[in-house]
């Protein structure tokens, strides 16, 4: 059974399109990212799939139900957390959960709570006021609040960005046991990181998918080859070799840099020397793994050049 | 309608209220606080007219004259001048409001039963109040000339001739207090409910709650509900607040039915809660509500309600807008069930009206408002 499967969906606010006839179908306990710059039609996306925005056209399906026609079955079966982590910051935890336990009519809500609690680790502070909570515990007391009708589709709409690089690694260590639980994962992210831990990725761009593949199969896309190379003078370097015609694309990283070739084996000895000529000095350089970052990148370049 | 789901708004609501620190304010200190300013402040009775005496004649006579004037309570002699130039200064200066000129030989014609002029001149900007110290000399001036004819002829009655004896009932005294205080409590209650729901609900446009609420099960009548029934609540805690000080703070008994009282405060609700309901559905944040509600529906309620103004001084076409202003029957429903005592068999009709504008204004909102989410 499928999770969800959208078909030719458009929706545009104004002049802009925000999504322009996308399709897409995710199947049941995956962990699906939408990934994508600010303004590529993820949110948007993910609000259509949860029945908050209306499609002007194209259909919605969540869990074989029709998002616009059978929204009462598809809100009971789902849950969304939203960029902003909305809750009510003048509840405590307890009331937070009890509040959201009741409108979805959870019966002996107790048991699950004291769960969820204990799973996001938030139980200490059970008795403590949203506001007075660090970003990285609103978003888990978020999640819970989320989770506690024990929704078989959670949509997740950046729920990363904001939150300090622990609590980033705490959460996505919630969300793994999660899926194991069976749970089905749909999330919008602008880190490419991230993106790489989900089972299957979908990389927008101004409204549309360039691609839908698993992380590996993405970076079978990628046209070219990436290169590290350990040398002086990062910042001269860098000016250096953005202009050169062989280098396709050029990033910076404290005492690296990570430069994109057509073929590492044809391009990197005339690179090494014209680095060379100019006194800059080489210690070290090998190929690397692409990263999600540099398919994207690489993928944004084809379509820009085509 | 699901009642656990109501169950856990209004609940949800009244922890909110509690740990709300501008609430318990808003319910205690603002109707002692708008009782106190309006009840007291704006007043308007006029006492202690400044007036400017030219007396030109001093004589016996004229400093009596003078007396019956200064005697009233109304009038305090601020200046004294001889030149009758001069209060042109004191009026212009606005140092004296009324101006009293007393011509040579006023005394010796009243002794010799001739007929005197004195003249008054009034500062006629403040129209107002002039109207009213304008009655008041008249009358003192009168009840003198009446003496002066009782001195001649003994009994005035035996002249002939009608005199009038005035009493106000409901207000003996005729203090504006009276009249206010009652108004004051139906202003309150308009401002408090109208705006406490407008801005809990664009509160959680905000924070992004009601969109978090839209991906539940929730139902939009259900949301409706349980945002107004908190507030209604607290609407009729705030009127008992200020009916307990209306009747302690200020000795004004409620001479009619506190029930037929809070029947008129609770159709009213529909009407205020309605409009609260509605504001929220055109502002985006909390600031723009209270704007909205100040500019659109405060403001146009307080003037052409009758609250400061009566209604049958305002221009015909004002006064058909008037009819259409929910406020204004419940207004004259309430001053005359404070005052006066009235009952339903003299209030229907602004009972009706109240009814079925409050019905209109709170469907038409939660049309809009529904609308607006889905």
């Amino acid at each position: 059974m499928q999770a969800l499967s959208i078909s030719t969906v458009s929706k545009t606010f104004g002049t802009i399109t925000a999504v322009d006839a996308l399709s897409l179908t995710v199947e049941r306990g995956e962990m699906f990212a939408l990934v994508g710059p600010d303004g590529s039609g993820k949110t948007t996306t993910i609000r259509m799939l949860c029945g908050i925005v209306k499609p002007d056209s194209g259909t919605v399906t969540v869990l074989d139900y029709d998002v616009q026609k059978q929204k009462e079955e598809v809100k009971r079966r789902i849950g969304y957390l939203s960029q902003r982590f909305s809750l009510y910051g003048d509840l405590t935890i307890d009331e937070n959960i009890e509040f959201f336990a009741e409108i979805h009519k959870v019966r002996g809500y107790k048991q699950r709570r004291d769960e969820l609690l204990e799973f996001t680790r938030l139980t200490p502070f059970r008795d403590r006021l949203a506001d007075k909570l660090s970003g990285g515990m609103k978003q888990k007391l978020a999640l819970a609040c989320t989770l506690i009708h024990t929704p078989d589709i959670i949509f997740l709409d950046e729920p990363t960005t904001g939150v300090d690089p622990v609590s980033r690694r705490d959460f996505w260590k919630v969300l793994s046991a999660l899926l194991k639980t069976g749970i089905t994962i749909i999330m919008t992210t602008p880190y490419l990181d991230e993106a790489e831990r989900c089972s299957r990725v979908a990389l927008m761009n101004d409204g549309k998918i360039l691609l839908t593949d698993t992380p590996a199969g993405l970076k079978q896309h990628m046209n070219g080859e990436v290169v590290e190379i350990v040398c002086s003078d990062i910042r001269r370097s860098f000016a250096l070799l953005k202009p050169n015609p062989s280098v396709l694309e050029v990033q910076a990283f404290g005492d690296r840099l990570n430069i994109v070739v057509r073929s590492a084996a044809a391009d990197v000895p005339g690179i090494l020397s014209f680095l060379a000529s100019n006194s800059v000095e080489v210690s070290d350089w090998r190929t690397v793994r692409p990263s999600l970052e540099n398919v994207f990148i690489s993928l944004l370049t084809d379509r820009r050049e085509a | 309608m699901n009642m656990l789901r109501l169950q856990a708004l209004v609940r949800k609501e009244f922890q909110q209220f509690i740990k709300d620190k501008r609430l318990l304010p808003i319910i205690f200190v603002l109707p002692i606080l708008q009782l106190t300013f309006l009840g007291f402040a704006a007043s308007l009775d006029v006492k202690n007219i400044v007036f400017v005496l030219a007396d030109m004649d001093k004589s016996s006579e004229s400093r009596e004259f003078i007396r019956s004037f200064t005697n009233s309570g109304y009038f305090t002699m601020g200046y004294t001048t001889e030149d009758y130039n001069t209060v042109r200064t004191y009026l212009d200066n606005s140092q004296a409001t009324m101006a009293v000129i007393i011509p040579p030989q006023f005394g010796a014609k009243v002794l010799r039963r001739e007929s005197v002029d004195v003249q008054v001149i009034f500062d006629g900007s403040e129209g107002n109040s002039t109207a009213i110290a304008s009655g008041y000399a008249m009358q003192i001036i009168n009840r003198y000339s009446q003496e002066v004819l009782t001195e001649i002829v003994g009994d005035v009655r035996r002249l002939g001739g009608v005199t009038t004896e005035t009493r106000a009932w409901y207000n003996p005294t005729l203090v504006s207090r009276v009249f206010m205080v009652p108004g004051v409590l139906v202003l309150i209650l308009l401002i408090t409910t109208t705006n406490l729901t407008a801005m809990a609900i664009v509160k959680e446009k905000e924070i992004g709650t009601l969109e978090q609420l839209l991906v539940t099960p929730l139902r939009p009548i259900e949301l409706i509900v349980g945002k107004l029934i908190p507030f209604t609540i607290i609407g009729l805690i705030i009127v008992t607040v200020a009916l307990l000080v209306m009747v302690f703070g200020f000795g004004i008994p409620v001479r009619g039915s506190l029930l037929l009282l809070y029947a008129f405060n609770g159709a009213f609700l529909m009407t205020s809660l309605g409009l609260g309901l509605f504001v929220s559905t055109i502002s985006k944040t909390q600031q723009q509500a209270m704007m909205v509600g100040m500019f659109f529906v405060m403001m146009p309620m307080m003037y052409i309600s009758g609250f400061v103004f009566p209604v049958e001084n305002m221009p015909v076409a004002l006064q058909w807008v008037s009819h259409a202003i929910p406020m204004k029957y419940y207004l004259v429903a309430i001053r005359s069930i404070i005052l006066k005592g009235a009952g339903l068999s003299e209030l229907w009709f602004e009972g009706v009206m109240l009814v079925v504008m409050g019905i209109a204004v709170l469907a038409a909102s939660v049309l809009r408002f529904r609308e607006k989410i889905d």
